[in-house]
Order: C-alpha cells, then sequence, then structure tokens
C-alpha cells in the first residue's frame, strides 16, 4: 500500500549553489502527482531528495523534513533502508547491462541477501506482469540481458526492478523523455494501474502527459515551488500568473 | 548538375577507398612483428618440440636429449603464485581508484601506480630478493611470484580504475535506488558489469609478467631438477631460455628456442582460455 510524503521547509544545494528554496508538499497516498517546470527548475533535484539520492553526488545537501509515511528520511534512517521503500525510475533507462532479464528484476532483493528461490521466481513473475512486460519477455528471461530489450521495453523493466522490492513509494523522473508515444503511452496505463498500490511522484516535461495521469501537480521555477494544486486546477485555473505563462506556453 | 554530384561522389570513393586502405595497413603492420616473431620460433624450435622436451628435465652438460618440463611447471607455479597475489591487490587497487579515489589520495596512489609500473623490472627482483629471499634464507618460487605480482599490480590497478569508470554513473544510481549498498553496488554491479574490460587488464598483465627473466634471476634462481616446494629455488621457463641461450652448446641453442615457443604458446593458451570463459558466461546482447 502507499503512504503519503510530507515535505517541510526543503532547501537544496549543489556545493555553495542553493537549488531548492523553502520547498513545502503534502504528497497524498496512492496517489500520482506530477512536478512540472522549465528545464533547471529544480524538480529533479527535488524528486532526489526524497530518497536521497542527491546526497550521493559530491558536495550536495539538504536541509529540513520529509516523512514518507512514518518514515523520517533525514532523521534516523539509513538511506539504504529508505530506498528500499522508495523505488526509483530514471529518465533514461539504465537496465544493469550484464544481467539477464530475470537477474535484473531480481537485483534489488538478491543483493540485499535474498536468495529463496521459488519465492524470487513469483516476485519476478508478478513485478513484470505489474510492468505489462511479461508476455513480451517470459521466453527470455534467462537467456536474454537486459540491454538487449528495445528503449521502452528497458524502461517497464526498470520499472518492474523497483516494484520488486515491493516500495511504497514510487519516484519517476521524466520516464517517458526518451520514448516514442506508443511505448510512452503504455507506460502512462501503467502508471494509471500502479496508483492503486504506490504513491507516484512523475516529473515530466510533458504538460499534457502531467494532465492525463496525476490528479495533483505542482509547478516549479527556479528552485521555488510557485503552485501546487488538483492537475485540473492548476492547467485551467492557476491562481499563479507565472503558471498560467507557462501552462498556456507563454514561456519554458 | 546531375554530373556534379556524379564527380563528387566519384571522389568521395576514391578518398574512402584510401583511407580504409591506409586502415588496414597499419593493421597489418601492427600485426607483423608478432606474426614474424611467431613464425621465426616455430621455424627455429618447433623442431626440438618432442615428448621428452615436455617432459624431462635438463641432461647434463654433453648428454643429448633431456628437456624443460621443470621450468614448464616451475613457470606455471610461479605465475599462479603471482596471480593470486597480483589481481587481487590490483583489482581492489582499482575498485579504490575508481569509486573512492577521487581525491588527493587518490592522486597519490594513481602517481605512485605509474612510477611502480615504470621502475625497472631487475630492481623489482632485488626488492623480492629483500623482502623474501633474505628472510627465507633461500631462493624460491615464492620469491619469484613476489617480483612478478609486484609488476603486475600497477597495470591492473590502472585498467581496473578505467574500466570502471567507463561504467555510468546511471548504473550505479539504478542499484542505489533499489537499497543496495554501496559496497554491494561496486562489487556486484559496477565490477560485474566492467568484467570483460578488467579481465583485458588482467591478462596484460599477465602475458607481460610470463616474459620476465630479471626479477626471477635472484628470487625463483632456477633449477636443473624438479622441485615441488614453493620455498626452494624453482626453474622457470624464462630462466632456462636465457642460461641455455648464453651457452656454447648448440644442442642448448635449439633447446631454448623451443623453450621460448612453449613459453608464448602457453601464454597465448592462458590468454584464450579466460576469454572463452568469460565470453561464454556472457549474454545474448550484453
Amino acid at each position: 500500500m502507499g503512504v503519503g510524503i510530507t515535505v517541510e521547509h526543503v532547501n537544496a544545494f549543489y556545493g555553495k549553489t542553493q537549488a531548492l528554496f523553502d520547498i513545502n508538499l503534502v504528497f497524498e497516498a496512492n496517489h500520482a502527482t506530477a512536478l512540472i517546470g522549465p528545464s533547471g527548475c529544480g524538480k529533479s533535484t527535488f524528486i532526489r531528495c526524497l530518497n536521497r539520492m542527491h546526497e550521493t553526488i559530491p558536495e550536495a545537501r539538504v536541509e529540513g523534513t520529509v516523512r514518507i509515511g512514518d518514515l523520517s528520511v533525514y532523521n534516523g534512517t539509513s538511506a539504504t533502508q529508505l530506498r528500499r521503500r522508495v523505488g526509483m525510475v530514471f529518465q533514461k533507462a539504465n537496465p544493469f547491462p550484464t544481467m539477464s532479464i530475470y537477474d535484473n528484476v531480481a537485483a534489488g532483493l538478491k543483493l540485499n541477501g535474498f536468495r529463496n528461490r521459488k519465492q524470487l521466481d513469483e516476485v519476478v513473475e508478478r513485478s513484470l506482469n505489474s510492468a505489462a512486460l511479461w508476455e513480451e519477455v517470459k521466453d527470455n528471461l534467462h537467456k536474454k540481458s537486459g540491454a538487449s530489450l528495445s528503449g521502452g521495453q528497458q524502461q517497464r523493466l526498470c520499472i518492474a526492478r523497483a516494484l520488486a522490492v515491493q516500495p511504497e513509494v514510487l519516484l519517476m523522473d521524466e520516464p517517458c523523455s526518451a520514448l516514442d508515444p506508443i511505448s510512452t503511452g503504455k507506460i502512462e496505463d501503467l502508471i494509471f494501474q500502479l496508483k492503486e498500490q504506490y504513491t507516484i511522484v512523475i516529473v515530466t516535461h510533458n504538460m499534457q502527459q502531467a494532465a492525463r495521469v496525476a490528479e495533483f501537480t505542482g509547478f516549479f521555477l527556479l528552485g521555488k515551488m510557485i503552485e501546487f494544486d488538483k492537475t485540473e486546477k492548476v492547467f485551467r485555473k492557476p491562481s499563479d500568473k507565472r503558471t498560467e505563462d507557462y501552462v498556456t506556453g507563454r514561456f519554458g | 548538375m546531375a554530373k556534379t554530384v556524379l564527380q563528387i561522389s566519384w571522389r568521395r570513393r576514391i578518398i574512402d577507398h584510401f583511407m580504409t586502405g591506409v586502415a588496414v595497413l597499419t593493421v597489418v603492420l601492427v600485426l607483423l612483428p608478432l606474426g614474424a616473431i611467431f613464425a621465426y620460433l616455430i621455424y627455429k624450435g618447433a623442431g626440438s618440440i618432442n615428448w621428452a622436451f615436455l617432459t624431462q628435465t635438463p641432461k647434463p652438460v654433453g648428454e643429448p636429449g633431456g628437456g624443460m618440463a621443470n621450468a614448464i611447471v616451475g613457470s606455471m607455479v610461479i605465475l599462479a603464485i603471482a596471480s593470486l597475489m597480483g589481481v587481487p591487490l590490483g583489482i581492489g587497487a582499482g575498485i579504490y581508484l575508481s569509486e573512492y579515489g577521487r581525491n588527493r589520495y587518490g592522486d597519490v596512489v594513481r602517481f605512485v601506480s605509474d612510477v611502480l609500473n615504470g621502475v625497472p623490472s631487475i630492481v623489482i627482483g632485488i626488492v623480492a630478493y629483500g623482502l623474501v629471499v633474505l628472510r627465507q634464507g633461500h631462493f624460491s618460487a615464492l620469491a619469484g611470484g613476489v617480483a612478478l605480482a609486484i609488476m603486475m599490480v600497477p597495470t591492473i590497478a590502472r585498467t581496473t580504475e578505467q574500466m570502471l569508470l567507463l561504467v555510468p554513473q546511471a548504473i550505479r544510481e539504478a542499484a542505489y535506488g533499489l537499497g543496495i549498498p554501496r559496497w554491494r553496488t561496486t562489487l556486484s554491479i559496477t565490477l560485474r558489469t566492467a568484467t570483460s574490460g578488467v579481465i583485458t587488464g588482467v591478462m596484460l598483465a599477465f602475458a607481460r609478467v610470463a616474459g620476465e627473466t630479471a626479477p626471477l634471476l635472484f628470487t625463483a634462481f632456477g633449477n636443473q631438477y624438479w622441485n615441488w616446494k614453493s620455498d626452494q629455488p624453482t626453474a622457470a621457463l624464462s630462466l632456462q631460455i636465457f642460461s641455455y641461450a648464453i651457452s656454447p652448446f648448440d644442442e642448448w641453442h635449439r633447446q631454448a628456442w623451443a623453450g621460448a615457443l612453449v613459453l608464448i604458446i602457453l601464454i597465448v593458451a592462458a590468454v584464450a582460455a579466460v576469454r572463452f570463459a568469460v565470453k561464454h558466461g556472457t549474454l545474448a546482447g550484453a
């Protein structure tokens, strides 16, 4: 089951440069929330603060409070523990190139010490099914490497890999930006189904996509969150002039 | 109009063919010395390779026959000892340099490693002499192995580092995103992704030290007889070739050629076997 996310007074830095300024937000459990905004506005930085990926960059740091369900992200939780509960899908599909399809999906469990073969088989099948990839790869699970799939399949493989560790939250950082419309459609359908079980945060450059998949939308500009509301409201009747300019295509 | 297009494509085709020819020529030039050495070795040495050569120890001066069996085994033992020590150390150092050493300490290690790579091999032999032979009180396969291991480390470390750096950061992030700890990611994801490159580095280092003679002169020392103990003077092909080649006897000269041929075949076989094993273990499309 998905859990809600609370973000309070989050500031993020790259060395001396501040990238995020006092972000406050609440993500509702089992809903999809889209984050939109022009390039460099901090939406990717922000999403990486939610699973502590931001701090893997040298000299990067975060201030503020993030709570995922009952878990305090920056207080008393190890990054690895947290990331098992917060899955992430990246902009560019990044399957492990030397691993088979099966091993890619099982990696999160196997490399954390889980070795029960039968249960692994089940998890792999269930995850690939959830990612709508099972039918396409079930005959080549062990024979083919993850890198041999097409771009869209690779991205769904990455989604399956993230789902296999049974997270509560799924972070998606522009998951469709490198995909054609058909693959994009498949992944959007997927997001619709996944909402029932996971809380989804999706960063996207594509405003139609935000409108299609997300109940809530946040608009970022220059490291600040300008507006956060129901998706319909943000697109139809934004309360801030800058949001309106952006969603109507006047800049960005 | 159509004529100009045709002319351009005609000129381009000539340049294209010419450049392809140049590329092929350089490949031939690079491969030529190898082919020449191999051909000459076969011409000089193949005639002396027979069952006795591969199964017997050297005969005293004047007696015909005999072989280099003890040197063949000795070389294998010394190289095995060197690999057991040098490969893990080199790969470990490479991992440090790539994953943890993007700082001043890493720069120091990189510098020292490059200097070590340039130290004459006989000097490395003296170091192993001081480290092992003086303490043990006698020459040994272990001392020879230590000398060769020291020579393997910098090559393996630097190639491992380069190969790990080629693994995209996105692959590491994917692993972190699954909650896989950093050390696990390094061993099971990053290193595994770079395996074929790392193996190339290891084989390069292996092939380089396999023919080394100088560092073995006062470490393994050589032996005319069988020796199965790693703490006793041990024969090695390169040493045997050296002492036979500078001897005044024609019979020994012929055996030296044969020994050189056997040595090069052993190296090629070892490299091919490892390559085959690695290729066999990889997946379609990887």
